[in-house]
């Protein structure tokens, strides 16, 4: 009997390692959050580091963001027409691709993108510095690593992914009209006129934001991950690996709560 | 004048400093010698503040800084420079962008100003031409050197030294050597070098601290260490290992 129940703590010890674990780097994130949110309103004010950031989040990933969402529009259009077709509702295209880009699908898939290419950037980038002493070099040079390396990297991901998903919510549904109105027909006056009658400001306002919930993430993670890399390139490798996986199930996660909030 | 005084620190279950005890003069080159692995690296850390003991006190002139707030810490680590073993230049700066970092970061020196002390301090290490170089394209030996120039840019009172020959060819092995004594002549800073190399050691130090099983076993002048009865430090000097080391 004395057996079983030493079994039981241990089975319970060994099931809530894991959960504990999850824990711990959630709350020691948040912990870094704050931090350099706390770092953001003290001097020196090192605009160029932020800009930089800025462009690094932003206009570097573009390309990626412009491409994925073109693609999605376009794609969108395609299905909705031939479901909608089924029942005569064509016209219904348009507002259908304006409302899923700006609700859901710009936010996300731009902050996916935003994660793959700046997020495992930034967590690789400042994983290297731990592993190769510019960190420490840093704090001996009496520079705050948190102020100048996360602060900047955060605030551009909570500024430039809203930024990005404007773009993307603008370009998809231009994909959406090229397939609509340009391949299958769809009169132009009907498709424009559906979207500005169902798409309401308050689904644009809180898709932007959600995309900046979602750039807050993503640079909190990737930068927690590369800040507290350990062990060498191979570290450096699985920080930037962890930095995308987590931010990915984070984004997802948190977009099923933040539209049950919002909409 | 640095002063370590029952020093205590431990990684889980291994003690690597244990209750240490050092007095590091000013104005002089002190090297502490110890095996790979014994704790030079972390003896240095403590000093600069990037550790904190487990016990013990740290005082940097009268100023103990383990009971320091990480603002008052910052105030006292802009006395000191430091020689990391690789440099630890940052990557996506130039050479030149790298030496000015620290005068960007705690002066407002006019932008000229700052050219100036950047292309003086390089051309001080041997660097002069190398402004606009990546640290990508140097090699070890002048990547020290530009980690050196930075380190010294904002001319401090105690420049720190970690292993600042280890992986470099004999002759640029020198070079360094001659560079940090002639750095210290020119600055009249308090240097502290950790390494392994007696040879660079009998060379640059004015006293030497012998590192072993978390404390230092002898301490003073390179001919002290030379004649000390300590088993260890003839051992060390002489290069022999023994079945205590483990690896006879």
């Amino acid at each position: 009997m004395v057996d079983l129940k030493i079994d039981m703590v241990k089975i319970f010890e060994y099931a809530g390692r894991p959960f504990l674990g999850i824990l711990e780097e959630f709350g020691r994130t948040v912990l870094l959050f704050f931090s350099a949110g706390a770092w953001a309103f003290r001097p020196p004010f090192r605009l160029r580091v932020i800009f930089k950031q800025m462009e690094t989040v932003g206009v570097n990933s573009l390309t990626v963001v412009l491409i994925t969402a073109i693609s999605s529009g376009m794609v969108l259009a395609l299905q909705s027409y031939y479901g909608f077709r089924m029942f005569g509702g064509e016209g219904l295209v348009g507002a259908t691709v304006a409302l899923s880009l700006t609700r859901e699908i710009g936010p996300v898939f731009t902050a996916l993108m935003v994660t793959g290419r700046a997020g495992s950037a930034m967590a690789a980038e400042i994983g290297t510095m731990r592993v190769k002493e510019q960190i420490d070099a840093l704090y001996a040079m009496s520079v705050n690593p948190v102020q100048f390396l996360v602060m900047p990297r955060i605030l551009a991901g909570i500024l430039m992914l809203p930024v990005l998903t404007i773009v993307a919510d603008f370009i998809g549904i231009m994909g959406g009209y090229f397939v609509g109105v340009r391949l299958l027909d769809i009169n132009s006056g009907i498709f424009m006129a559906r979207i500005y009658e169902m798409v309401k400001l308050g689904d644009i306002f809180n898709g932007l934001i959600k995309s900046a919930c979602f750039g807050l993430i993503l640079s909190a993670v990737s930068c927690y991950k590369g800040f507290y890399t350990t062990g060498g390139a191979q570290g450096v490798g699985r920080s930037a690996t962890q930095a995308v996986v987590v931010s990915t199930v984070s984004i997802f996660i948190s977009d099923f709560f933040l539209t049950a909030v919002m909409f | 004048m640095i002063r370590l005084s029952g020093v205590t620190k431990s990684f889980g279950r291994q003690r690597v400093l244990d209750g240490l005890d050092l007095e590091i003069p000013g104005e002089k080159i002190t090297v502490i010698l110890g095996q790979s692995g014994s704790g030079k690296s972390v003896i240095l850390k403590h000093i600069i503040g990037l550790m904190k003991p487990d016990s013990g006190e740290i005082y940097i002139n009268s100023t103990d800084i383990t009971k320091l707030n990480d603002r008052e810490l910052n105030e006292v680590r802009k006395q000191f420079g430091m020689l990391f073993q690789d440099a630890a230049l940052f990557d996506s700066m130039t050479v030149g962008e790298n030496v000015a970092f620290p005068l960007r970061e705690h002066t407002r020196l006019p932008k000229k100003e700052v050219r100036r002390i950047v292309e003086e301090k390089l051309e001080q290490v041997g660097l002069k031409g190398a402004t606009e170089k990546m640290p990508s394209e140097l090699s070890g030996g002048m990547r020290k050197r530009a980690g050196l120039a930075r380190a010294i840019a904002l001319d401090p009172k105690i420049i720190l030294f970690d292993e600042p020959i280890t992986g470099l060819d004999p002759i640029m092995s020198d070079a360094i050597d001659n560079l940090i004594i002639h750095t210290q002549k020119y600055t009249r800073a308090t240097c502290v070098v950790i390494t392994h190399n007696i040879a660079s050691t009998f060379k640059i130090a004015h006293n030497i601290a012998m590192l072993y099983e978390g404390k230092i076993v002898e301490f003073g002048e390179p001919d002290r260490i030379r004649n000390s009865p300590h088993a260890f430090v003839q051992r060390f000097i002489r290069g022999e290992a023994s079945e205590k080391d483990g690896i006879y």
